[in-house]
């Protein structure tokens, strides 16, 4: 499989880096602190591939602490919190959209 | 049931074990995730969008009521409460912990459960007909095969390293319930002009980004050959079938490259060459697994009990009989399918109290053993007719007494974006507003026989492809879009569906799904036309016309 460091990386906007904990599985984002946190507003924020990938390959060294870890695009306005650049990283901050039998 | 020897349960021990070694060598950094990755997916763990899953094998869709519990002590101790019953009768749990894993396996492995090889690029849980052993006209048990099958395939070191993972399902009646064309190699159990038992093999059937029915190779191998009729087989896709590219690794691109004929002629070759093979099974064998099935000591019963006539008169059960019951081979006793598709629920979810209380009501009314189908949904095997109007109040308490079984809102969906890190769109909720939709049962008999499934990507999980109505997933532009397509069937006559046009928008698909169910009562030559027969009758062009002329 290819590295995430291999591959080419292109953004277009704001976006962090992301990945799962290796422990129990849980969405964590990388932060300025050079750790993890599963407070998306505590994420590091990288603008251009530069600054991406340095940001990247950092997480990829952790590979005892996360699983997988990949860029993906925020929404960032002024005076409001970072939200999830797509559906899919909506549902990997908030959970799953539907109502479960055990509700 | 099926009764493990001591052979079997060392080997789960075994295996708990040394993955609880894996386990602890990955959080400790001693192994990478790479190293570590396909170690898990060889005992059935993922990881998904929110943490990792772990799909858990059911052999052939055969429970006892203890091994239930003990799903329902996983779902509790270790998940959120619930599982998920998916196409290939495995259970699914969406929240586990990795560093407790190891925990949840030994617990399952008390029971006689295991999670090998439900992911990888190996043989994959044989599945086989929910109603084996109970239905008529069955040729005989097909668990007695599936269960040699499963044997033969469980770590074999030769084919533990496929090009791609491989899928066996077997059928013994007439009426396909195990949707055996839809699989690599698809086993059809009959009899020969002498009486002999054997069976139909077909090869390459599959789904996904590339779909097939799978084709006959052989119309009979006589039941002593099938397993080295089987390794012929998975000696040739070993051989030549594709490692370079993942989406054309299946065994049944390499049918569709080669030719059936050309690729029969390259097994019948391998077969030959192994002629009297030490796979060869004698009688003795076969007898040995058939005696380590136990089956009911049934009573002698009639076949309409006064319990029965008296519940008649209650409309409400009158309609759930009408849809769950089924015709058992032994007089005076039912199969009951019981819905796990309640209205606005996540199709093939159960929760542990669930579970826990069926378990209970299988001990009480059916032998102690519990079904599980393709379709997401469960079985009581063996229930007395006197018993079924006690059993509905208490089914219907649970929640699993939904009488839509086989009708439009009996949906099979794969979980999708919801959970899945491979899915593109949305299943499940597309799901709960078609059950929504189709919630008035007076309207679901008058549809009929209907079945819509949904697969959140391309990969097919909910096998889209053969839905009478599918629906599949798709992203444009960041926006859940979805391909409809009608006319698939996975039954003894099986076809993929055909895509009636555009993609529609999520918030379209409902209104899409109620257009053409309303194009089908206008169109069908009679009220007893199914769904399915309509569109083989007119094509697909009518329901284009009702879909797309206003959008």
């Amino acid at each position: 499989m290819t590295s995430p460091l291999e591959q080419k990386i292109r953004i277009t906007g704001p976006s962090i880096i992301t990945a799962n904990r290796t422990f129990d599985g849980a969405v964590i984002y990388r932060n300025r602190a050079q750790g993890w946190s599963t407070d998306l507003s505590e994420a590091a924020i990288v603008r251009n591939a530069d600054e991406a990938r340095a940001l990247l390959a950092e997480a990829v060294a952790d590979d005892v602490g996360a699983v997988g870890p990949y860029i993906a695009p925020v929404d960032i306005k002024d005076g409001e919190e970072i939200k999830p650049g797509n559906l899919r990283e909506y549902i990997r901050l908030k959970g799953v959209t539907i109502d479960l039998l055990t509700a | 049931m099926y009764a493990y020897d001591e052979l079997d349960r060392t080997l789960i021990n075994e295996r708990v074990e040394e993955f609880r070694d894996q386990v602890k060598r990955r959080l400790s950094g001693e192994l990478t995730e790479d190293e570590f990755k396909m170690l898990r997916l060889q005992n059935g763990v993922y990881l998904q969008l929110h943490a990792y899953m772990f799909r858990v094998a059911i052999p052939y869709g055969t429970l006892s009521s203890n091994q239930l519990r003990r799903l329902a002590h996983v779902a509790r101790r270790y998940d959120r409460g619930y599982g998920h019953f998916t196409t290939r009768q495995n259970i699914q749990f969406n929240w586990i912990k990795l560093a407790e894993l190891p925990d949840a396996l030994a617990d399952l492995a008390e029971v006689g459960i295991h999670a090998m090889q439900t992911s990888g690029n190996n043989t994959r849980n044989v599945t086989s007909d929910q109603w084996a052993g109970v239905a008529p006209g069955e040729i005989e048990d097909p668990r007695i095969w599936s269960e040699l099958l499963r044997q033969y395939t469980t770590l074999h070191p030769e084919f533990s390293f496929l090009p791609r993972k491989f899928k066996f399902a077997i059928t013994a009646s007439a009426h396909d319930r195990a949707a055996i064309k839809i699989h690599d190699i698809g086993l059809r159990l009959h009899k020969n002009a002498q009486g002999e038992t054997g069976f139909e093999v077909l090869v390459g059937g599959g789904l996904g980004r590339t779909p097939f029915i799978a084709k006959t190779i052989k119309p009979f191998v006589h039941g002593r050959d099938l397993l080295s009729y089987v390794e012929a087989i998975l000696r040739v896709y070993n051989q030549y079938g594709r490692r370079d590219n993942i989406y054309k690794a299946r065994i049944k691109i390499l049918v569709h490259e080669l030719g059936i004929e050309k690729f029969a002629a390259e097994v019948e070759e391998e077969w030959r060459a192994m002629d009297n093979s030490a796979l060869t099974l004698d009688d003795a064998v076969i007898e040995e697994i058939r005696s380590r099935f136990s089956y009911p000591a049934y009573e002698k019963l009639p076949h309409m009990p006064e319990e029965l006539k008296t519940a008649a008169h209650d409309p409400l059960f009158e309609r759930w009989r009408r849809n769950s019951l089924f015709t058992h081979k032994v007089q005076g006793y039912a199969i009951v399918t019981l819905s796990l598709k309640p209205v606005g629920g996540p199709p093939g979810d159960a929760t542990a109290e669930q579970m826990d209380a069926l378990a209970d009501l299988a001990d009480k009314y059916s032998f102690g053993e519990i079904r599980v189908g393709h379709e997401q949904n469960l079985a009581l095997p063996h229930v007395a007719k006197r018993d079924l109007p006690v059993l509905w109040k208490a089914l219907d308490k649970l929640g699993l007494a939904t009488p839509n079984v086989n009708l439009v809102s009996d949906i099979i969906a794969c979980p999708g974006l919801d959970y899945c890190s491979l899915a593109n769109a949305r299943s499940i909720p597309i799901a709960q507003e078609l059950t929504r939709r189709f919630a008035n049962h007076d309207t679901a008999e008058l549809i009929g026989r209907l079945h819509i499934n949904i697969s959140g990507c391309i990969n097919a999980c909910g096998h889209h492809h053969v839905g009478h109505i599918g629906i599949l997933g798709v992203e444009k532009n960041g926006e859940e879009f979805y391909q409809i397509t009608i006319g698939g069937r996975a039954d003894e006559n099986a076809e993929l569906g055909a895509l009636i046009g555009p993609a529609v928008p999520y918030g379209d698909v409902a209104d899409v799904v109620e257009d053409i169910v309303e194009a089908y009562l206008a169109l069908r030559a009679r009220p007893d036309e199914l769904f399915v027969d309509t569109v083989k009758r007119l094509g697909i062009e009518p329901f284009k016309e009702r879909v797309y002329a206003t959008r």
